[in-house]
């Protein structure tokens, strides 16, 4: 949580900012035309804005959008933002042991400041948690910095986005921007053959099952990758047991 | 017109954010995961990425694209290799749509 200063006074607070930062300006393309999709498809400039400040998911958001417009009952709208945002329910999962040390709270707001890119480069730095005091501190830090580079683009983004819906037309597709962001990050990920195998299936798993409602065909594809690679991973080698 | 009854989806909304992102963390009884699942997990985050990825690139509305002349195709692989060569994101966004815009604006790809 950037708001502590006792974590913005950590180096691996700053380590955060600058490993975060070069991803800042995709994430505010991507945030910039999430802002005006909001505007266009019909919400209040009101309601743009405070969804941008207070929602933090553009998929869920914008999975929402025609929901909300169209009047759809509450439960249906809040459902469709749960399941667009299932695959934050495994990376919770992952980020457990990383932060099940601290207060409620804290743990609350990590948990919700922490999207795609922040988990990704969380794991990228810390492929472990922390076992000690020290070490938890600097993996909080470490997050606390990318998250606030992270949600400081998205919000402000969207909310440039939201006031200057009617001057951007979406035919110039700058939102394309956010998805080579996640093409870099998806290479930087890219470090062992089986990941590399985990992304290939991923994708193709995704394409395959999109028919699927409330995009549940990213869940799809990360239950097939994580379970496939699971398999082609190659036993623990046995200590001399031949021998 | 801002309606209240937005207002108050939005805010359940951000809600729903709190819990989806912290699902697993936010009881703190002592459980943990097989090895197994463990290992898993680190498949994880590629595979996330690589679905929302993807389908982004090589579809429209989930139909495959059955042409060549699609400027997210060339931006994506732009970007790609852009980071390949100096290992850097802001690179490959600049790559990217440096390839994308063009085409997408110039040709109407």
């Amino acid at each position: 949580m950037f708001l502590l200063r006792q974590l913005r006074r950590h180096p691996e607070f700053w380590n955060g900012v600058r490993q975060m930062s070069p991803q800042s300006p995709g994430i505010a393309a991507w945030g910039l035309m999430t802002g005006v999709a909001m505007v266009k498809s019909g919400l209040s400039v009101t309601e743009s804005a405070l969804m941008s400040v207070l929602v933090f998911a553009g998929s869920s958001q914008l999975a929402s959008l025609p929901l909300i417009v169209a009047g759809a009952p509450a439960w249906v709208i809040l459902a469709t933002g749960f399941c667009v945002n299932l695959r934050f329910v495994v990376f919770s999962l992952h980020l457990r042991p990383y932060l099940l040390h601290l207060p409620l709270w804290r743990r609350l707001a990590n948990g919700y400041l922490t999207a795609d890119l922040s988990y990704a480069l969380l794991i990228h730095r810390y492929p472990h948690p922390a076992q000690d005091d020290e070490g938890r501190l600097a993996q909080e830090a470490f997050l606390a910095g990318n998250c606030a580079i992270n949600w400081g683009s998205w919000v402000g983004a969207s909310l440039v986005g939201v006031a200057l819906a009617h001057f951007i037309p979406t035919s110039w597709g700058l939102g394309f921007a956010g998805i080579l962001c996640l093409v870099g990050i998806l290479c930087s990920l890219a470090t062992t053959r089986l990941k590399i195998v985990a992304a290939a299936v991923g994708g193709a798993a995704a394409v395959a099952a999109y028919a699927l409602p409330l995009k549940l065909n990213i869940v799809v594809a990360i239950a097939v990758a994580v379970i496939l690679c699971l398999v082609l991973e190659r036993p623990a080698p046995l200590k001399e047991e031949a021998a | 017109m801002t309606d209240p009854w937005t207002l108050v989806i939005i805010v359940a909304l951000a809600g729903v954010t709190v819990v989806a992102r912290s699902f697993f963390f936010i009881s703190s009884k002592a459980w943990s995961l097989p090895r197994w699942a463990e290992r898993g997990l680190q498949y994880a985050p590629i595979a996330a990425l690589a679905a929302v990825v993807v389908p982004e690139v090589i579809t429209t509305q989930g139909q495959l694209i059955g042409t060549l002349q699609d400027a997210r195709v060339f931006g994506a692989a732009a970007g790609a290799a852009a980071f390949y060569w100096r290992r850097n994101v802001l690179l490959t966004i600049v790559a990217g749509m440096a390839v994308y815009l063009p085409l997408r604006i110039g040709l109407g790809w």
